[in-house]
């Protein structure tokens, strides 16, 4: 007993050592003015990006947007992936890198605690290419100041086994209500739905539709009477979900082996699935969809800041825009990319969705006071912690 | 030189004890005792929701968050695994342990021995993913069970409220039997030590004695062994109750406390709450050591 009394009054000591350590460091702030003008190359440049966005030819020799880009600039790249837009802010909290390749439901967040800066877009002459639509994008522009610029987009898409669905399904409701498929099972354990609280968004894009007494304008902007309603609608999900989806490609893997039929997904998967010959296709439904469109941020401190504005220009390329538009089966942010890429095909970009801008509703941070700062809605926290219980079967 | 340093040595063996406890006992004290106060100490802190950043402020919100229902549920849901599993592995590595201890040829000892540590060299990450892939719902087992027409008994198997699922792979029937699986060594092997530790003669003292062969294993051999089994279970249940790839490669999404934590410091960035979380198991092991200690468990290691 005596060592351990030892032990409990060494951690002790350490936990007071600590607290006084701890309490002295203050938190930092960033963001000062932007550069006037891009210098010679710092020799490196480090982006954290989603799986696929930055390849360097080693997965497929023909998909290589890095290569050129080091032998022209100098800038060696190193990459950190994330799964998530919440990796991603803790990533960035952390520290350390130059760029990040953020959505919509991770930018806001990021310029709100100050941990990316302002981009002089008279550095990146490339700026003037870019979608219309996307150039002045509530997620990168705050106040008229540019935190980013566009890299991809693409909507979030119902994934389908065309065995179970002779004919494309036209609504989100496979997923969320008990339901015999047309191939005559029940959809019970056959359907999955994100591992991530942006899903909540999904279930009330659905009721935004199908019960319009609710009043859902915007499914990011939910009070707390419409947000219990689509935590409702998600609990009876639970029910029908064998298992939430995470990693892109244990998802494919529940398709093969679990008898998976109908889920929200990514082009990406659907692609490669196609492509190894499965029978798998994917739909827009009725409801409309979320989708994300992502934007190549730079971190208050970056440490190399010649080179983010180097990469940066480069990836508004329209060769870099289509290939990887073509690999990750999203859409260009520069619409000159959509012809003449011979990996994307000039069909390409119709395919993955270009003309639906209009029906998605892109990954955006729910806040306390609604996107236009003066409502009263549920912030993403609340988000989180619901999901998690909706998860967990409660 | 070298002479005078070893005299001086054998001079002050209190120096010598110093110099060889001294980098262990060091590397304790910092690396584990000093995270686990940086834990501690996180766990006074709250995250701001919005920015992800983290509050350096005391303050008991994290703890409050804790004790929802929802946080309190993947708490019990870990812990009622790992009491499940321990108690399994138990009933299952005795008869075996025993066979080891007092039937086996020191031949077939050896044998034993190496098929209850062969599991352990090869990657536990590939043994996981190979029962995922065993009991999926297109896997081999399945397709056993189908051959054999079992399917009715496995449906209603699966069908079972709380512990059942859309297949082996995804219910929690499978993340309990790969559990067991994984852990299964390190029960066996502080059982079959104890086991080899009960003297002969006491069994055969109470054989003259006039026991059958069941009360003498009853209050002989049993009572004897049990620090063993405790031993062991300190290690079925402690793996259990910290592990997150298991239940993120099978399960049905249900949130351990390995994940909560992993999600939380991982992905979340919310750090307070894992720590916040991770308090939770040293809580509950410190408890459980506490009783093992007490029912003799340390003296069979």
């Amino acid at each position: 007993m005596k060592s351990n009394l030892f032990a409990f009054r060494a951690i002790a000591l350490l936990a007071a050592a600590s607290l006084i350590l701890t309490a002295c460091g203050g938190t930092g702030g960033g963001g000062g003015a932007p550069i006037q003008e891009v210098g010679e190359g710092e020799g490196a440049v480090s982006i954290i990006a989603w799986a696929g966005y930055i390849e360097r030819g080693e997965t497929d020799p023909a998909y290589d947007w890095v290569t050129a880009f080091e032998a022209q600039t100098g800038c060696m790249v190193t990459v950190k992936t994330a799964a998530t837009s919440d990796e991603m802010v803790s990533l960035m909290n952390e520290g350390g890198f130059d760029l990040v390749t953020a959505s919509g439901d991770a930018s806001n967040r990021l310029i709100a605690g100050g941990k990316v800066q302002e981009v002089n877009l008279d550095l990146i002459p490339s700026w003037s290419s870019v979608d219309e639509r996307l150039q002045n994008a509530p997620w990168h522009t705050v106040d008229g100041k540019h935190y980013g610029t566009p890299y991809q987009w693409g909507p979030n898409v119902l994934m389908y086994n065309t065995e179970a669905f002779p004919e494309p399904p036209t609504s989100w409701d496979v997923t969320f209500v008990e339901m015999t498929l047309p191939d005559g099972q029940s959809n019970k354990g056959r359907v999955q739905a994100f591992d991530g609280a942006i899903f909540i968004a999904d279930a009330a894009l659905y009721l935004k539709y199908h019960n319009p007494d609710l009043g859902i304008e915007n499914p990011y902007d939910l009070n707390q009477a419409q947000f219990d309603a689509v935590v409702e609608l998600l609990r009876g999900q639970r029910t029908l979900v064998n298992r939430y989806w995470h990693d892109a490609f244990v998802q494919m893997d529940d398709f093969k082996n679990e008898g998976n039929v109908a889920s929200g997904s990514w082009p990406f998967q659907v692609n490669l699935l196609q492509f190894e010959g499965a029978p798998i296709a994917s739909v827009i439904p009725v409801e409309g969809a979320t989708g994300w469109a992502d934007t190549t941020m730079m971190h208050a401190d970056a440490p190399h800041p010649n080179c983010a504005y180097k990469w940066m220009e480069w990836s508004l390329n329209p060769k870099l825009q289509g290939d990887l538009a073509a690999w990750f089966g999203s859409v260009p942010a520069v619409p000159a990319a959509c012809t003449g890429n011979e990996l994307l095909t000039d069909a390409g970009c119709a395919t993955n969705g270009f003309n639906d801008f209009d029906k998605i509703w892109f990954w955006r941070t729910p806040t306390a006071g609604c996107s236009d700062g003066a409502g009263d809605c549920v912030p993403y926290s609340e988000w989180v912690s619901a999901y998690i219980a909706v998860i967990g079967g409660q | 030189m070298l002479r005078r340093l070893s005299t001086t040595l054998y001079q002050r063996p209190r120096l010598v004890l110093a110099l060889l406890l001294g980098p262990p006992m060091l590397y304790m004290l910092v690396v584990y005792l000093g995270s686990l106060a940086a834990l501690l100490v996180n766990s006074f802190y709250r995250l701001d929701g919005f920015t992800g950043q983290i509050v350096r402020q005391f303050t008991l919100a994290t703890y409050a968050d804790l004790l929802k229902p929802a946080n309190l549920d993947i708490i019990a849901r870990t812990t009622g695994m790992a009491a499940a599993v321990t108690a399994a592995d138990a009933l299952i590595a005795f008869p075996l342990a025993y066979f080891m201890a007092k039937f086996a040829s020191p031949r077939l000892k050896t044998v034993l021995y190496l098929g209850v540590m062969l599991p352990l060299w090869s990657s536990y990450l590939v043994r996981v993913y190979a029962w995922k892939l065993i009991l999926a719902k297109e896997g081999i087992l399945s397709w056993f069970i189908n051959l054999l027409h079992l399917n009715a008994p496995l449906d209603w198997l699966l069908g079972l409220p709380g512990i059942g699922g859309s297949s082996l792979a995804l219910s929690p029937i499978g993340v309990f039997i790969v559990f067991c699986y994984i852990w299964l060594p390190y029960m066996i092997l502080p059982i079959q030590t104890a086991l080899e530790r009960v003297p002969r003669s006491f069994e055969e003292a109470s054989s003259d004695l006039g026991a059958r062969p069941s009360e003498t294993f009853r209050r002989v051999t049993l009572p004897l062994a049990l620090p063993g089994v405790v031993a062991g279970s300190i290690f079925t249940f402690s793996l259990t109750l910290g592990d997150f790839i298991v239940p993120l490669s099978l399960g049905n999404s249900k949130f351990f406390i390995g994940q909560a934590v992993y999600s939380h410091q991982g992905t979340s960035g919310n750090v307070p709450l894992a720590a916040a979380f991770t308090m939770g198991p040293v809580v509950i092991m410190v408890i459980y050591l506490l009783v093992a200690r007490k029912l003799g468990a340390f003296d069979a290691l």
